[in-house]
């Protein structure tokens, strides 16, 4: 397992070092540049190029691209040219807040889906059945900006009952030593903090976690069906197990393998940052900055920020496979 | 009850089993009576369809509540089983009735070690440790031939050959030294070479437990090897029923001659053809009026219609061999002496 590991970190070297030559490339194949949308639209060519010399932007881009690769390996990720903070600083604020968000979304779409999709199977055609896959329909297809501002007018606007949007209530004296906010709360035993940043996850993370949620009932319910025609299920009641215990270990256990990849791929895409939603809820978050820093043809911060989601999707795929061991012997590595 | 308890260990009678389905009423079996006592083998033989495996679910009361439409009777040991409630049947099973299935590999979890799939099976109905079930399910490997059973015990399904898997897959069905035991299909999956072995083995273990054993299968070869009573069934229903003298050396029905005459044997000529019944089994929605077997029996146009019209009734022909056919018992015999016979031994 733990030469499978490595196998899988070491491969992480070719897949970041082709990623970034096309990435460089990508940012720099935009219309425009940064220091085009710092000056604007009636900048002169003179100022243009002088912010273009100040970023080193007049070099060959194998000479910027080499630089830049130096600098990543010194854990260096440059300086953000729209808001002048180095970049690490502010993936180290903003990366926090998504991990949060995703997490909640994420136990809602899990919490509430394999619990749907498991009783529509049991219930295979029953109105049960018909409304989840229904429903799931519904989940996938709604956008999600209406969802996220639909969820903000009911719950927060009209009744009250939870944030409108940020993570936190600015008037709360939290403190946050890990950026984290819930994790703050926790850590510096400010209760009330830790229940605010709670509560400001509430609407976005269900609005982040609906097409996940949808998802996840469906492939619950397609493979708890697989299961249940399984001739070992079978072989379980021939031995005269009691029916709650065949569900929970020989039905459950089996149909969660394709969920937890499902589960995989969307904490990967989430960690990639939701951009809609952030923007909804006025999230401070991952998207929403990597959005913005697209708008100012932020080359530096749009570099880093992809090349750590790129390392983050690969290690949450790795991750996948080692649970995927852990479930199933058959897959196990040795 | 409507009537009392039968003597014999095993009975069943006019046990039907109909499935509703969109097409129609699907009678997998249908009007199905047979007696069976402990240490005896029965054989059940037919083709694909035509109601072995359902039989055999149905038995072990594993036709999931709601979809299949069970009547008739069935008595364990002096229960009855089709109208008891489903908790109480799921108390007997692995315990007084178990079961081998076809095919080991897609039949045991693919997630747990044998071990543990016989220890779970043991633990069910024995309020043990989990070390002495271990010891127990050791045992039962060792027994059933497995070797080095204290390492092996800790293997996947996966990682045993296709023969050790039916050995292990027997080792958990014994492991409550269950009176009744059926094997579907038991040496189907296997390579010749290991079927023998698993069929030595299951006498044995029958002999050892003295257990009542059906064995259900296509193969005639393999209820020659085990059983000492064969029932044919055909259409969801028993066709012909005897020892296995009557079914090898005096068989009357028509479709049991043809059973005989598609099994490949060593003491043909190989250029003898081998003669295979015409035809595909029925449909279970539409059984042929009349006889099941008339649209592909070569003898239909002996009954003077009747085939086609009349339902025969199984009647004994001599001595507990039945037989449901509408030929006149001495043209069958006739049949068989000078037409089936010779041919099926080359001459």
């Amino acid at each position: 397992m733990l030469g499978f590991v490595a196998r899988r970190l070491a491969l992480l070297v070719p897949i970041l070092l082709g990623l970034s030559v096309l990435l460089f490339l990508w940012v720099r194949a935009l219309p425009g540049g940064p220091a085009e949308a710092l000056l604007g639209e009636r900048a002169t060519p003179e100022a243009v190029a002088r912010v273009k010399k100040l970023y080193g932007l007049d070099r060959p881009w194998y000479e910027q691209y080499l630089t830049w690769v130096g600098n990543v390996f010194r854990g260096d990720l440059g300086v953000s040219s729209r808001t002048q903070h180095p970049v690490v600083e502010e993936l180290l604020r903003t990366f926090p807040a998504t991990v949060e968000l995703a997490l909640v979304a994420m136990v809602f779409a899990v919490g509430a889906g394999v619990p749907l999709g498991y009783l529509a199977a049991r219930r295979h055609g029953t109105w049960i059945d018909h409304v989840s896959v229904a429903g799931s329909l519904f989940g996938i297809t709604i956008p999600v900006f209406f969802l996220g501002y639909m969820l903000k007018f009911v719950f927060a606007e009209k009744l009250g009952l939870l944030p409108t949007d940020g993570r936190q209530d600015p008037l709360l004296d939290a403190g946050h030593p890990t950026g984290f906010y819930v994790l703050d709360g926790l850590v510096t035993g400010n209760m009330e903090a830790f229940g605010d940043a709670l509560a400001h996850l509430v609407l976005p993370g269900v609005a982040l976690g609906t097409i996940p949620l949808a998802i996840v009932v469906r492939i619950t319910r397609a493979s708890v069906l697989d299961v249940l025609h399984e001739d070992y299920v079978r072989t379980a009641e021939a031995k005269g197990l009691a029916p709650a215990t065949i569900r929970g270990r020989h039905v459950l256990r089996n149909a969660l393998l394709p969920v937890v990849t499902v589960v995989g791929l969307q904490v990967g895409l989430l960690l990639g940052g939701a951009v809609l939603t952030e923007t909804v809820f006025a999230f401070p978050g991952f998207g929403k900055f990597m959005a913005d820093s697209i708008v100012a043809r932020d080359y530096a911060v749009l570099q880093g920020f992809i090349l750590f989601t790129a390392v983050i999707f690969v290690l949450v795929n790795l991750l996948v496979d080692v649970a995927y061991g852990l479930i199933d012997p058959r897959v196990r590595v040795t | 009850m409507s009537t009392p308890a039968p003597s014999a260990f095993l009975e069943l009678r006019d046990l039907r089993i109909h499935f509703p389905t969109e097409d129609g009423l699907v009678k997998s079996v249908d009007g199905l009576s047979f007696k069976l006592e402990r240490g005896k083998t029965l054989g059940i033989v037919g083709e694909s369809g035509s109601g072995k495996s359902v039989t055999s679910l149905g038995i072990l009361g594993l036709h999931k509540g709601g979809r299949a439409k069970i009547s008739g009777e069935i008595w364990l040991d002096g229960e009855e089983l089709v109208g008891a409630s489903q908790d109480h049947v799921r108390t007997l099973r692995g315990k007084k009735m178990a079961m081998i299935f076809q095919d080991p590999l897609s039949s045991m979890h693919p997630f747990y070690t044998v071990g543990q799939q016989i220890i779970e099976a043991y633990r069910i109905h024995h309020d043990v440790s989990k070390a002495v079930a271990r010891k127990h399910a050791i045992d039962m490997l060792g027994r059933v031939g497995i070797p080095q059973p204290d390492k092996r015990v800790d293997s996947y399904p996966h990682e045993f050959s296709g023969g050790m898997r039916q050995r292990a897959m027997i080792a958990m069905a014994l492991s409550c030294d269950p009176e009744l035991l059926i094997a579907d299909e038991p040496t189907t999956a296997l390579d010749v070479t290991v079927q023998a072995q698993i069929l030595d083995l299951m006498l044995d273990l029958q002999r050892e437990f003295n257990s009542a054993l059906i064995v259900i299968t296509h193969d005639l070869g393999v209820v020659a090897e085990l059983s000492d009573d064969i029932l044919v069934m055909y259409g969801g229903k028993c066709i012909e029923y005897g020892t296995a003298e009557d079914i090898f050396y005096r068989p009357e029905h028509p479709y049991t001659w043809g059973l005989l005459g598609s099994m490949p044997r060593l003491d043909r000529e190989p250029t003898d053809r081998l003669m295979p019944i015409k035809g595909t089994p029925p449909s279970l929605i539409n059984v042929p009026s009349g006889c099941a077997f008339n649209p592909r029996c070569p003898y239909a146009g002996r009954t003077a219609g009747k085939a086609t019209t009349e339902v025969p009734q199984l009647l004994e022909t001599e001595g507990g061999h039945l037989v449901r056919c509408h030929l006149p018992r001495e043209e069958r015999r006739g049949i068989w002496e000078n037409e089936i016979k010779p041919m099926l031994e080359g001459q």
